[in-house]
């Protein structure tokens, strides 16, 4: 007889978290320094530039802010989604689960329909260091999006097995999925009006 | 982990009221934007609410208004590590040996040389 | 808590040690993988160090055997990389004369190898490991799975480093460092080499949120945080370091790989002409801004490099002299301070890059004052030895070695962290024995001290002592031999990365004779070590036994555990009723006192 790993699902009293909980926070701790590095590259050439384009200029406003919304929307389905597990309702978190992972596929084909539209118009990364950042924050946050797509759509799948099982457990893991969707939202948050607006 | 539904439906009013704000802030971002202030002032109105927002969704789709006290230590460290690169590394290069400062440049030239 | 039927775990061959979840087993991959990547960092030292003590000559020995691997090499270029053409003899040793290019690639390498490959990856991968969860009581580390994927991703990012030998051009040649704009225009290796970067960020990122969530989340009943083994807290500051200094370099990666296959100018200013040619690109980058970017995480790195170590020595001084470590909340309070104080200090390598005085002014008053916590450790493991009854094994010799190697290396970091005399010495020798002293006699040996003592918990046998002495003292000669000359060979002003070891250059004829001298002292360094490889395998099989669970007598909880631990280590949930390193009580009959002991016998 041995011991297991504990605190799966239970706090531990004097941190007062989960494993998970715990963890998931640290690591978004290390993509605050990850994203803050490019705002800080972003800052750093602008403000060393003797000209630099107004957003507004050079993208779509009104498409950006489709996608902000596009965004947001999808968080707040997100923590539906994860409300509805705490409601024990799982067909709800089903439709919650899918349309968040719908609205990020919608926030990506537009991503691809921009990119597209500069690349016809011959501009690329390569073309100004405006586009330069511009395309690496923003392609940076797509992967992230990405990434959110893949673990939200094993979780709204195979993953979701484990609620026969381990109903509290996965209702953890939906909570985390979340912790991190929300903070893909809010780095676009500050890219944004940074981007567009700026 | 027994939550009265009575508070349940309580978070659920505040995360669709946290949204609409999320949604009536953004749509206030991209207005003052066609007004077309002054740099400075669309900076500092543009940050201004990003950071209302960002804070909404810290706040209550994370959570972090009633996280434990460890979680709020680790962030704390981390946006002041984050606040010191950045200021930093500005400092550093506004901050030069005099006739060695960085050429500047557009960031639109190809190939051409400034100055 | 609840238990799992262990005795069904049973997992296969491959699911028990090729891609393992047990801490203890990923524990001994990473060291495997470790000491074999310190292995490859020191000979392409070996090789360079011919270069400097005789420079244009013909590598004997090495040179003959080279010409039929560069011969497998152009094989494997050509038929499994599709490469076009390919004389790998012809562009690194025509003739076995080294050529500069081929020497720059091996300096560079070395630098990454050692520092990214070997150091960190033994210090934290598998000494932290095998040993934090012992020591706090758990049964396995927080996320298992997670630290799977920290161990292959290290794996995979450490092949592709060394495949970037073959890479047409060769392998990353603008220093460890890779300062931009010259490794922005460099040939396919260098993209190599932020590929390979990035799985290594990738695997330290994983392997810090496991860290600092086991060491929070899984710490034994009644085992608070001031009752800690040092070594424990050590690794938890690491972790934080490598969490949040990591990914700023990760981005500046992202941001050269754009700069080389995108075409971008993140760190191509305007105007930049390479070899006559202006460079077609859009311009207005910033060239600091990859220097900023970097030793924002290589400064907390080096703390990382060092952290670990002071761990170990703080152990095995604490069990060597039968006493409780001097100072213990002093030295965990100076390990807060560092680790905090390490995220200000990094433009200390950017004083000649045309910072003003008071951006200088800053980072040297940081670093000045970051040496106090640094001076604290050192002194309380100094004085921890005090009034002792010492036991001179082989661990403790490597241990008590560290201390001055170390205090040689923090003091002459000194006039470097001062931005005037930074003006002499940046960039040359001077430097480079600075650091070596930290991390070869210092780290290096710490790390041997932890092999020595950990070994007989992980194979239930004792490594041999008189191989032990016989590693140890010419290692620790040969150490100074290698590294004080540099100090002096550094004042004179003598550059460092210059492949002919400063032959041309009128300022370092006098001082020429001394690469000679280290090159000797590098070769029997390297010759000191075969005894500590032949003790370490032969050991594994016949060492002697060990008598008990705690041969060595000690207080921590990794050694209340069966030897070697089963899946799951310890048998009885562990209880902790006082602190790490309750030696010679009073009172007791015992020497030493475990953690899990409540009463006194």
């Amino acid at each position: 007889m041995s011991l297991t790993v504990p605190y799966l699902i239970e706090e531990r009293p004097d941190t007062g978290v989960f494993n998970a909980k715990m963890g998931i926070w640290l690591f978004l701790a290390s993509e605050v320094m990850l994203f803050g590095a490019l705002f800080s590259t972003y800052v750093l050439l602008r403000v060393g530039s003797i000209e630099w384009p107004m957003g507004s200029t050079i993208l779509s406003v009104p498409i950006g802010a489709f996608n902000t919304v596009v965004l947001i929307t999808s968080s707040v389905t997100m923590v539906f989604a994860w409300v509805s597990l705490k409601l024990k309702q799982f067909d709800k978190f089903k439709l919650y689960l899918g349309l968040t992972i719908l609205l990020a596929l919608t926030f990506l084909v537009v991503k691809a329909f921009e990119y597209g539209a500069k690349f016809s118009h011959g501009m690329f990364p390569k073309t100004s260091t405006y586009l330069a950042i511009y395309f690496t924050l923003t392609g940076l946050h797509a992967l992230h999006v990405i990434g959110g797509i893949i673990v939200n759509s094993y979780f709204w799948g195979p993953g979701g097995h484990l609620w026969q099982t381990k109903p509290e457990q996965f209702t953890n893991r939906i909570e985390i999925a979340g912790l991190y969707w929300h903070f893909v939202d809010l780095v676009w948050i500050f890219l944004f009006p940074v981007l567009y607006l700026l | 982990m027994s939550e009265h539904v009575h508070d349940i439906q309580r978070e659920i009013r505040g995360y669709i009221i946290v949204g609409v704000s999320l949604l009536a802030l953004t749509i206030v971002t991209v207005t003052v934007s066609y007004l077309h202030l002054n740099l400075t002032g669309a900076i500092i109105v543009a940050l201004f609410v990003a950071t209302v927002k960002g804070s909404l969704v810290a706040c209550y789709f994370m959570h972090l208004i009633s996280e434990k006290k460890l979680i709020y230590i680790i962030l704390i460290f981390t946006v002041f590590f984050f606040a010191g690169m950045m200021s930093l590394t500005l400092f550093s290069s506004h901050n030069n040996i005099r006739g060695t400062q960085m050429l500047h440049s557009t960031s639109q030239t190809t190939g051409r040389v400034h100055h | 808590m609840h238990n799992n039927h262990h005795d069904s775990y049973d997992l296969g061959f491959w699911r028990k040690y090729i891609f393992a979840t047990d801490h203890k087993i990923i524990g001994l991959q990473y060291g495997i993988t470790a000491l074999f990547f310190l292995l490859v960092g020191f000979s392409l030292m070996m090789l360079m160090r011919w270069q400097l003590a005789y420079p244009g000559e013909p590598i004997p020995v090495v040179g003959q055997f080279w010409i039929p691997f560069s011969k497998a090499i152009d094989w494997i270029r050509i038929n499994i990389f599709h490469i076009a053409g390919s004389n790998f003899a012809e562009e690194t040793l025509p003739g076995g004369v080294m050529l500069p290019e081929f020497y720059n690639q091996l300096g560079a390498m070395h630098g990454t190898i050692m520092v990214f490959m070997g150091i960190v990856p033994l210090a934290v991968g598998a000494f932290g490991n095998y040993v934090v969860p012992l020591q706090i009581g758990a049964a396995d580390m927080a996320f298992p799975k997670i630290n799977m994927a920290s161990y292959w991703s290290f794996l995979i990012g450490g092949v592709i480093m060394l495949l970037s030998f073959l890479a047409p051009g060769g392998a990353a040649s603008s220093g460890w460092t890779s300062y931009t704009p010259l490794a922005d225009i460099a040939p396919t290796g260098q993209t190599l080499w932020i590929i390979g970067m990035i799985f290594l960020i990738t695997s330290s990122l994983l392997g810090a949120v496991n860290f600092i969530t086991t060491i929070f989340q899984l710490r034994a009943k009644g085992l608070t945080f001031m009752k800690l083994p040092f070594f424990v807290w050590a690794q938890l500051v690491t972790a934080f370091l490598l969490l949040l200094a990591f990914p700023p370099l990760e981005a500046a990666g992202v941001l050269q790989l754009m700069d080389r296959i995108a075409g971008t100018s993140f760190f191509l200013p305007s105007g930049l002409v390479v070899s006559g040619k202006p460079l077609e690109v859009s311009g207005g980058g910033n060239t600091l801004l990859w220097q900023h970017l970097f030793w924002f995480l290589a400064h907390p790195e080096v703390y990382v490099l060092i952290l670990p170590a002071m761990g170990i020595v703080a152990e095995v001084i604490a069990n060597n002299t039968r006493k409780p470590l001097w100072g213990y909340k002093s030295m965990v309070y100076s390990l807060l301070v560092l680790g905090f104080l390490s995220f200000i200090v990094w433009a200390h390598h950017m004083f000649l890059t045309g910072m003003g005085t008071a951006i200088s002014t800053f980072f040297q008053a940081t670093t000045m004052i970051i040496s106090i916590p640094s001076v604290i450790i050192l002194t309380a493991l100094f004085l921890s030895l005090w009034g002792s009854s010492i036991r001179f094994n082989t661990p403790m010799l490597f241990a008590l070695a560290f201390l001055p190697m170390f205090g040689i290396g923090g003091l002459t970091g000194l006039p470097l962290g001062l931005s005037t005399p930074d003006i002499h010495l940046h960039d040359t020798y001077y430097v480079i024995g600075h650091f070596h002293y930290i991390v070869a006699p210092g780290t290096i040996f710490a790390l041997f001290a932890g092999i020595y003592y950990w070994f007989p918990k992980v194979t239930g046998r004792k490594m041999n002592e008189i191989l032990g002495q016989i590693h140890f003292w010419p290692s620790l000669i040969c150490m100074n031999g290698v590294f004080m000359p540099m100090m002096i060979q550094g004042l004179a002003g003598v550059s460092r990365r210059l492949y002919d070891g400063g032959a041309q250059y009128a300022h370092a004829q006098g001082y020429l004779h001394l690469n000679e001298f280290m090159s000797i002292s590098a070769w029997i360094l390297a010759l000191a070590q075969i005894p500590f490889i032949i003790n370490l395998f032969w050991s594994m099989f016949a060492g002697r036994k060990v008598e008990n669970d705690n041969p060595w007598g000690s207080t921590t909880l990794e050694w209340a555990t069966p030897t070697p631990p089963s899946h799951g280590n310890f048998v009885h949930e562990p209880i902790v009723y006082r602190g790490p390193y309750e030696y010679s009580v009073p009172n007791a009959t015992k020497d030493f006192t475990p953690q899990n002991q409540e009463a006194i016998t």
